[in-house]
Order: C-alpha cells, then sequence, then structure tokens
C-alpha cells in the first residue's frame, strides 16, 4: 500500500502494516468521535511512526497515486475531526 | 480517498483530466501537461518566497517591540527614582503585556520557520517528479500507440497531481499560519502605540502619557539628572519590585 504523510511524501508499506494501520485509523476515529484529543494524538503519533519507520520511501522519480493520505504531522484536533469520520482515511 | 488531502487531491486530479482530455494528440497532451507543471512549479517558487517575507516581516516587527521592551524598563526604573510609583507600575504592565505577546509571536515564528523548511523539501521533490514525468513523456511518446499513451499519461499526470495538491496544502498552512502572525503582529503594535491602559491614560494624539508625563518630569529635574541617574540605578538594585515596597509598608502599619 502507497501511503502519504502529507507535507512528508510517499512511503510503500508492507501489507502487515497496512492492516495495523487501518486498525489505528479505526481507533482514531473512535477516539475523534469521544472528543478524547490526547488519545487522538497519541494513536495518530502511531500511524505517523508506523509509515515513516516501516515503510520504504517512494523513488523521487516515480509516479504513483497514494492509496491513502493522511493529514499533516501538526494537525490540529479540529481539523482531524474532519478527516476521522466514519470509515476513516482507511476505508474498511 | 477522503480527508482534507484527499478532497484536494481529487479537485486536483479532475482539473488535470479535464486538461487532458482537451488535447487530442497524447504527445501534444504530453507536453501542454509538462509545460503546465512547470509553471505550477514557477507559482510554487513565488509562494515559498511570500512566506519567506512575511516572516521577515514580522521578525522586524518583534524586533520594534522588543526595543519597546527595553524603554518601558528604562522608563520604570526613571519612574522609580523619580518617587513615581504609579507610572513605573503603568510602564511595567504594558512592558508584560507586550512581552506575553511577543513570546506568543516567537513560537510563531519557530513554526513557521519549520513549515518553510518544509516547502522547500517538498519544493525539490515536486521538481524531481516533474523532471521524472519529463523523461516518461519521452519515452511515452516515443515508444507507445496512441490508446496505450492515453492511459500511461492519466497515471503519470495523476502522480505529479498528487504531488502538486499536496505541496498546495502545505503551502496554505503556511499561508495561514503568517496571516495569523500579521494579526497578531498588528494588534501588539496596536497595542503599544495607542497605549495599553487606555481606561487609565488620557490619550493625546498618539503619544503615550507614560512619555508625555516622564519627558516632563525629566524636564523638570535637569538640574539633578545626575542624582536622579543615581537613584534610578540604587532603585533598581534595592526596590524595583514596588510590591515589595507595599509589604514592607504594610508590615510596617501593623
Amino acid at each position: 500500500m502507497i501511503v502519504r504523510i502529507s507535507g512528508e511524501g510517499q512511503f510503500r508499506l508492507p501489507d502487515d502494516d497496512a492492516n495495523r494501520l487501518n486498525e489505528l485509523d479505526n481507533s482514531a476515529v473512535a477516539a475523534v468521535e469521544a472528543g478524547d484529543e490526547a488519545k487522538f494524538h497519541s494513536l495518530f503519533d502511531e500511524m505517523l511512526s508506523l509509515v515513516a519507520n516501516d515503510g520504504e520511501a517512494v523513488g523521487e522519480d516515480e509516479l504513483v497515486e497514494s492509496d491513502v493520505i493522511l493529514p499533516p504531522r501538526d494537525v490540529s484536533f479540529d481539523e482531524a475531526a474532519g478527516e476521522f469520520t466514519g470509515d476513516g482515511l482507511i476505508p474498511d | 480517498m477522503p480527508g482534507l488531502a484527499g478532497r484536494m487531491s481529487t479537485t486536483i486530479k479532475a482539473k488535470i483530466s479535464k486538461m487532458l482530455d482537451r488535447a487530442e494528440d497524447p504527445a501534444e497532451t504530453l507536453d501542454y501537461g509538462y509545460r503546465k507543471q512547470q509553471e505550477h512549479l514557477q507559482q510554487v517558487k513565488k509562494g515559498i518566497a511570500d512566506v519567506v517575507t512575511a516572516k521577515k516581516r514580522i521578525q522586524m516587527q518583534s524586533k520594534k517591540l522588543e526595543e519597546q521592551v527595553v524603554k518601558l524598563d528604562t522608563q520604570a526604573r526613571q519612574a522609580i527614582s523619580q518617587n513615581r510609583e504609579d507610572l513605573a507600575r503603568m510602564a511595567l504592565e504594558r512592558k508584560t503585556a507586550i512581552q506575553t505577546e511577543l513570546q506568543g509571536l516567537d513560537t510563531q515564528v519557530t513554526q513557521l520557520e519549520q513549515q518553510q523548511e518544509q516547502l522547500i523539501e517538498n519544493e525539490k521533490r515536486l521538481r524531481a517528479k516533474i523532471e521524472a514525468f519529463r523523461t516518461k513523456k519521452e519515452v511515452i511518446k516515443a515508444q507507445y500507440s496512441a490508446a496505450e499513451a492515453q492511459v500511461m499519461i492519466s497515471e503519470a499526470a495523476s502522480g505529479v497531481g498528487e504531488e502538486m495538491a499536496d505541496l498546495g496544502l502545505a503551502m496554505q498552512r503556511a499561508e495561514e499560519k503568517t496571516e495569523d502572525m500579521k494579526a497578531r503582529a498588528n494588534a501588539v503594535g496596536e497595542l503599544e502605540s495607542a497605549g495599553v491602559f487606555e481606561d487609565i491614560t488620557q490619550l493625546g494624539s498618539g503619544s503615550s502619557e507614560i512619555d508625555r508625563e516622564l519627558a516632563q518630569l525629566s524636564q523638570g529635574t535637569q538640574v539633578d539628572e545626575e542624582l536622579a541617574k543615581m537613584k534610578a540605578e540604587l532603585g533598581a538594585g534595592s526596590s524595583t519590585d514596588a510590591s515589595v515596597l507595599e509589604e514592607g509598608q504594610k508590615e510596617e502599619n501593623q
């Protein structure tokens, strides 16, 4: 799966990690719905680390579309509320 | 692909496919696409330059306010030496208000600097993608049939388009930040020039009451200027904090 971290480029993520990312995404949606800002930020941080650490940066000369786009690292809770809704960033 | 970035990417992609549909010949489409990408890159460069300019302007405003803080501090010391605790208090209150705002501004400048670095990185990445598009476009033109070319063009253009959309989003965030900061810096500037405590001071033509009163004081005490300076030094050393004085007086009264 190709994942973009907004502002930081694209990463190629192994399937296992993609599943983990989906779980985190769903939990993040739940945290947003519960209005739990601290929990959301900790989950979102985990999503970013997973992608940035396990993912392999897509080459500069590769022209591919992302399957998922994560919001920028400094996303506010209010902004996140508009993104992490329903199925989250990754539709189930 | 939901989300803010996703939505923006979709919009750009729609624009790209509309643009690509317009041209009949794939080779022409490719050249046109590449030209458009380069135009976009120029806009991006200009956008980044604007962010840098705005940041510099805000930094200059901050610097002026820092000078004001020093001035107010000096004024407070002068006032103490003249036994004008009321004026000293006003100057210190104003100084504190400006300092608080300045701290907020400094934090924002740091954040903007980070965003600016990120924008430059993004611009580099976009430039590489556009270069990749240029290479690919020549391969497509040389090797593929018109039908195959259409599919490949669309894929390649979407790849570049997403990069553009993402940079657009980053730029938008940086611009919003600079707008916030400009508003904040202006607010502090107004606060400073109008005098913070309008209810206390009767304002004339913009010059602050503190400045005026202190000017009168120093005019009235020109003969004792040397002495006043010495008192200020003493005052700064032993009783800068007016509340300490008050505490002391209270204790004496009790």
